[in-house]
Order: C-alpha cells, then structure tokens, then sequence
C-alpha cells in the first residue's frame, strides 16, 4: 500500500513537478485553440463538399474523409513529421501537428456536420427558398441551426476526442502536458507527475463527458 | 534527378521496400493480433458491465458510472505510460504487448458500456412490462427482448467507437510493441528514407479502408429504423 502510494501519489514529487506541468498545460490549451477551431471549420467544408451536387466532387471528398478517418493519428502525424522532411518540406512540432490534427478532426467532424444535415427534411430547405432566402441564407439561418442542434452530442464527444487527441503531440516532443509529465517521470523514476497530468486532463474533461450522456439522453428521449 | 524521381526515391523506393516488407508484414500480424484481442474482450466486457447495470444496484452503478467516465475522459496515452511505467514499480511486470492490449480493452469497454446502457434504456418500458406478463423472468426479459433490440440500436456507433479505439494499437510504438508503426519508424531510421513510413501508412490504409466503409455501411443499414 505505502509502495503504491510513493509511486503513483507522492505529494512531494507532484509539487515540485507542477511548474513544467502547468507550462504543459499552457502548451495543450494552445493546441486545442488551434485545432479545434480549424476542425469545425474544416469539417463544415468537408461535409457541404460531400454533399454537393457534382458526382465527382462528392465521392472525392468521401474517398478524402475515409482515407483520413482509416489512418491512425498517429501514423498522420508521424508522417508529416518525419516523413515529409525527406521531401524537403520541414515543419515545427507544432505546426505537424495542427496539419495532422487538422486532417484527422475535420474528417470526423465532416462526417458529424453531415449526418446533421441529412437529418433535417428536405422540406426546410423547399420552404426557405420558397420564401426567398437564398441558398447560403437557407443553409446558415434554417438548416445549420436545426443540423447543429440534431448532431451536438457528437459535436462535444469529438471536441474531447480532440483534447484527448493532443496528448499525441508528446510523440514529436512537443512538449505539452503529458510530454512534461513524462519528462518528469523520467528524471524522478516516479509516476506521480502522470498521475497529475491524469488528474488534470479528468478535471477538464470529465464535466464534459458527464454533458455528452446528458446530451444524448435528452435527444433519446 | 528531376523532382519527381526524387520523390519517388524518397517514398517509393523499390530496393527500401524489398528489404523491410517482412518486417512491416510481422508488424501488420502483431496489429491485427491485438486489434482482434481488444474488440473480442472490450466488447463483451463493455456488454458484462451494461448488463450489470441494468440490476440498478446504487453502489455497484455508481462504480461503473466512474469506471466509464475515467476511462472516457483519459487520453488513451496517458493510461498507457501510467501502466507501463508505473506498474513494474509496485512489483507487476506485464510485457508491452499485454499492457496495450489491457489498456484498449478496458477503454473500449468503458465506450461499449456506454453506448449498450443507452441502447438498453431507449427500449421502451412496455417492452419491460409485456415480456414479464407473459411469465418471462428477468433474465429471460432481458436476453430475449431488450438485449436483441438494443443491440441492433447500438451497431453504428459501437463500429465506429470500435474502429477509432482499434486504429489507437499504433500507440503500441511509445512503449515498444512490435506492431506495423513501430516496424516502419525503426526501418526509417535504419534506412534514412521515408519508404517504409509510407509501407505503414498503406498497411493501416489496407486494414481500416475496409472497415471504415462497413461502418459507413452499417450506418445507413442500422439507422433509418430508429424513433
């Protein structure tokens, strides 16, 4: 018990650890800035690119989606990390990972957009035009509200996927909150400094989580 | 040499590929082997625990409610690292194959549970009610009316759930397992050209293109009956 309690919760260790972790912390939060809109945004493309009209343009982009949504994150990443720079092209930790991510979230969240939008009857888009709105206007004022509001469970549990997602990013040394967190497990021998991490990726997601099972159930019902 | 067979010699390399296919090709039985390992037990772990659930035992649901939080809200790294390099330091050493393979089953359990709880609870009550007046137990309530229904519910976004959590065997390469991404980095640095990252990626392509389209599938298949 004392064993288990000196590796995996001492205080002492995790106090002296805060500092890089919190540095971490910083570094996830500016990921998660980055990615997360550039994925929404990205996603809504996705999604009205697969549903347009030209046959070509559509199976395109669902051959895109599923190619990105086949790929492991972290073989993406790995990829334009190390991989790329064979071909000339070097990129930042940083700047790999918001390409890598920014693939692989805006496939998932084009998927998402999509299934919203299919939910709502073509007769919404009929009417809207039927009372002048243009195009653009029946798809931001009439369709994408009601979409978004069909689809926001799974909108929020890809957000935490994002954010679980960044701990990836420790992989190319960039040194967000698990990559610190492993550093000081490393140079203490002691697991304590993860457990903290642990702590801290539960308290911004676990809210989050309890949300989504609330979200889903009141659509359930 | 123009640009183009520079780029095919940087990641098509014919003489790169020969060499290291064998080991990308043991590196694509390891992933499937694990891959097979953690949908088999994560799944009916994840089934286990929605059954358990569905006694309504406040003690034991709340355990589970946690269990299925903590593992749902933890980057699957994370747990990874805290078990492998944790574990051998209060005296349990599993291999790096058993630690990947415990920690994906368990967080596919996690996801499961959760999506067969939501399944199980979208079943109407009079289904409840009608199995039991014509003398079915609970048990038999429950295997032979609502699992069935539920089940078919839950498809979609089991598969998906499923796939997502499998492609994370990639993960294996930090704590050294053996599977396709971890052969692939090795031989590119062995061999300083990004030919067999590019083997792996059309590996992981190979396995997951099909599955991914089966979800899309199963997706449309499963949906249109739902309320």
């Amino acid at each position: 018990m004392d064993a288990i309690v000196q590796q995996f919760f001492n205080v002492g260790i995790m106090t002296q650890a805060l500092p890089l972790i919190l540095a971490g912390f910083k570094q996830t939060v500016i990921i998660c800035l980055i990615v997360i809109p550039l994925g929404l945004v990205g996603g809504l493309i996705f999604a009205l690119l697969s549903l347009s009209r030209p046959r070509l343009v559509r199976w395109t982009t669902i051959a895109v989606i599923d190619f990105f949504r086949s790929i492991p994150p972290l073989v993406l990443l790995i990829f334009v990390y190390a991989g790329l720079p064979f071909a000339g092209i070097r990129l930042s930790p940083l700047a790999a990972v918001a390409v890598a991510f920014f693939l692989n979230t805006s496939s998932y969240y084009g998927e998402i957009y999509r299934a919203g939008i299919e939910s709502v009857g073509i007769g919404q888009w009929d009417a809207a035009r039927s009372t002048g709105l243009r195009d653009y206007q029946t798809l931001g004022y009439v369709v994408l509200p009601q979409a978004v509001r069909n689809v926001l469970p799974d909108l929020v549990s890809n957000m935490v996927e994002v954010v679980k997602l960044t701990s990836i990013a420790s992989v190319v040394a960039l040194p967000e909150l698990l990559y610190s967190a492993d550093m000081a497990r490393s140079v203490t021998f002691n697991s304590s400094p993860i457990v903290l991490a642990a702590a801290i990726y539960l308290a911004m997601l676990w809210p989050v989580v309890r949300l989504i099972s609330r979200l889903e159930r009141r659509i359930a019902a | 040499m123009g640009a183009w067979s520079r780029f095919l010699d940087t990641f098509f390399n014919w003489t790169v590929m020969e060499r290291y296919f064998p080991a990308i090709l043991k590196g694509v039985g390891v992933t499937i082997e694990i891959a097979v390992a953690v949908v088999i037990t994560g799944i009916l772990l994840g089934l286990a625990l929605a059954i358990v659930r569905s006694f309504r035992v406040l003690a034991v649901n709340a355990l589970i409610l946690v269990f299925v939080d903590v593992l749902r809200a933890l980057p699957p790294l994370v747990l990874l690292l805290l078990v492998y390099f944790g574990l051998p330091n209060v005296g349990i050493n599993l291999p790096s194959f058993a630690v990947l393979w415990l920690v994906l089953a368990l967080v596919l359990a996690a996801f499961a549970e959760e999506i067969f709880w939501a399944g199980i609870l979208s079943i109407p009550k009079g289904q409840w009610e009608a199995a039991r007046s014509t003398g079915l137990g609970f048990f038999g309530t429950l295997a032979f009316v609502i699992l069935p229904q539920a089940i078919r519910l839950t498809v979609p976004s089991l598969t998906n759930r499923t796939i997502a959590i499998t492609k994370n065997t990639a993960l294996g390469m930090v704590i050294g397992v053996g599977e396709i991404l971890n052969q692939a980095t090795s031989a590119q640095s062995f061999s300083g050209n990004a030919t067999p990252l590019m083997m792996g990626a059309v590996a992981y392509l190979i396995l997951f293109v099909p599955v991914v389209v089966l979800g899309r599938f199963l997706e449309t298949r499963f949906t249109w009956r739902r309320i």
